[in-house]
């Protein structure tokens, strides 16, 4: 038998590969290696349902253990790999095993960037991003009282919202002068900003956390560069994500904010690819793109096992994200930044509406809220050519999908 | 605890036993059943997991809600009078014996 594909990372992103590669009819073997001790699970629910106590564990496992047998998908969990020797087409884990390979996929993801703060390691000092954060998060729960949540962007947010649910006394703070600046636009900002105040967040912008006070190795509360002093029992990091593209780097690949990749998840190295939050992928204009996305692991994993196969399905849709904070379902697609018009289609106040943005004239991204139909057509229009302008976008009696061209 | 028959486009037929509590969208991918993709792991975000429903059993069923309906619109295979997103049916001791129709594509 020949060498086997070898995925490293059994995230969303590394198990679709896998599938992907075997209902493409690839017969050879297929290697799924996990560092974290789960078997491929469902990352989003863990800051939204999961947390609130409102999905068990099983639930968030993506496939039965029977279902890698079935698929003849050797998925080896706890494995660390060390190394990559791009010429002789070998890895090497921690444990020392050596295992050639015939193509080399990395899903590796990334993980939760943790600030230079005095007393940072303190117990009650919380990242989110992994089952295991979450379960920590869930088992001291119960006995807290008083949450900081430093960094309010999505995964801080979503956080606070589940807190406020339990009945915890939340604190945002946030270093910029709005939330989730880095990827929404401001009139989202001051939607959310409204909304968690509305649910008995306080929010504190322009700030940032200088020092973890704690008694006994336990946090007691956050020090802030203005001078104010927060007690805390509890306090979550939300403030980025860090890819993981050390392994690549090492082997010589080009990495610039994350292994750099085209539109099949090819990266510079021959018979290598990369896939999802440990990418950059390289845009037709030439810049890079990042996306911490369920649909650009899963997407590229289906582009990767495509162009291995033979293929050529190339991942070029329309990015789109979502967040559950509350009641509130935001769903997006496309990027809206640096839009220069925006309207709102639908009545803010009756919490079903978008905004819809615009560049030149062009529809460039559409934030919805509780309005999955504009959501939809959004991914229809933006996936292709459309001819939307903004007095149709903001006329409730158009019908979005007449602007689709062809 | 349910039994409920999901059946694939090309006749597949996958009884399975679903827990209370559990979505249809999450037995058919736990074990594994292709005729669901369900991109979003069921946060009605994608509409990957679309299913038609045993008529028989549209009355046991919750509606959907508003946002499910804006989902479907735009789901890949044709859309029916029973399309549902399974990640938004949960199992009852209601849906037992029901069947759950799988679409060609999903995406």
């Amino acid at each position: 038998m020949g060498r086997p594909i070898v995925i490293i990372g059994a995230g969303q992103g590394g198990l679709q590969a896998a599938e992907s590669l075997r209902s493409a009819k690839y017969e050879g073997e297929i290697l799924l290696l996990g560092e974290e001790k789960f078997s491929p699970y469902n990352r989003p629910p863990l800051s939204k349902a999961f947390l609130l106590g409102e999905m068990a564990q099983d639930q968030l496992t993506i496939r039965q253990a029977g279902v890698f047998d079935k698929k003849r998908i050797t998925l080896k969990t706890g494995v660390r790999v060390e190394k990559i020797d791009p010429v002789t087409q070998h890895i090497q884990c921690a444990d020392g095993e050596d295992i050639p390979y015939e193509k080399l996929i990395l899903a590796t993801g990334s993980r939760a960037r943790i600030p230079a703060i005095e007393n940072i390691s303190s117990r009650g000092v919380h990242t989110l991003r992994t089952l295991e954060d979450t379960l920590a998060i869930a088992a001291e729960m119960p006995a807290v009282e008083k949450l900081v949540v430093i960094g309010g962007g999505f995964i801080g947010l979503e956080m606070a919202a589940v807190a406020r649910k339990l009945g915890k006394q939340v604190t945002v703070v946030e270093f910029a002068d709005r939330l989730m600046a880095r990827v929404v636009s401001p009139a989202v900002s001051s939607y959310y900003k409204k909304l968690h105040e509305e649910n008995g967040v306080d929010i504190i912008l322009n700030a940032a956390a200088e020092k973890i006070t704690q008694r006994e190795g336990s946090v007691i509360g956050v020090v802030l560069n203005n001078g104010v002093s927060l007690d805390a029992d509890m306090v979550v990091l939300g403030v980025g994500v860090l890819p993981n593209v050390e392994l690549a780097q090492n082997a010589g690949l080009e990495c610039t904010g994350g292994i750099i990749i085209d539109h099949k998840g090819k990266t510079s190295q021959d018979g290598i690819y990369a896939l999802g939050d440990c990418t950059a992928q390289r845009m037709g204009d030439g810049s890079l793109r990042c996306l911490e996305s369920v649909q650009n692991a899963v997407e590229m994993a289906k582009a990767v096992a495509s162009d291995i196969m033979g293929g050529d399905k190339p991942f070029i849709a329309a990015p789109w994200f979502w967040s559950d904070q509350y009641d509130v379902k935001l769903q997006m697609v496309g990027l809206s930044k640096g839009y220069d018009e925006m309207v709102v289609r639908g009545e803010e106040a009756s919490g079903s509406f978008s905004y819809f943005y615009f560049k030149n004239g062009t529809l460039i991204a559409i934030d919805s809220f509780n309005q999955s139909t504009d959501h939809m057509a959004g991914r229809k229009l933006l996936g292709s050519e459309n001819t939307l302008n903004v007095n149709q976008a903001r006329d409730m009696t158009f019908n979005l999908r007449e602007a689709l061209r062809g | 605890m349910a039994k409920i028959n999901f059946i694939e486009a090309d006749g597949t037929e996958n009884e399975l036993d679903v827990q209370e509590g559990w979505s249809l969208m999450q037995a058919a991918v736990s074990n594994g059943i292709d005729g669901i993709e369900a991109e979003c792991g069921g946060s009605c975000c994608c509409a990957t997991c679309h299913c038609y429903v045993d008529e028989a059993y549209m009355d046991k069923i919750e509606a959907p809600s508003d946002n499910e309906l804006g989902m479907l619109e735009e789901t890949v295979a044709e859309r029916k009078d029973n399309s549902r997103l399974a990640c938004q049916i949960k199992a009852t001791e209601a849906l037992d014996g029901m069947k759950v129709y799988l679409p060609e594509v999903q995406s």
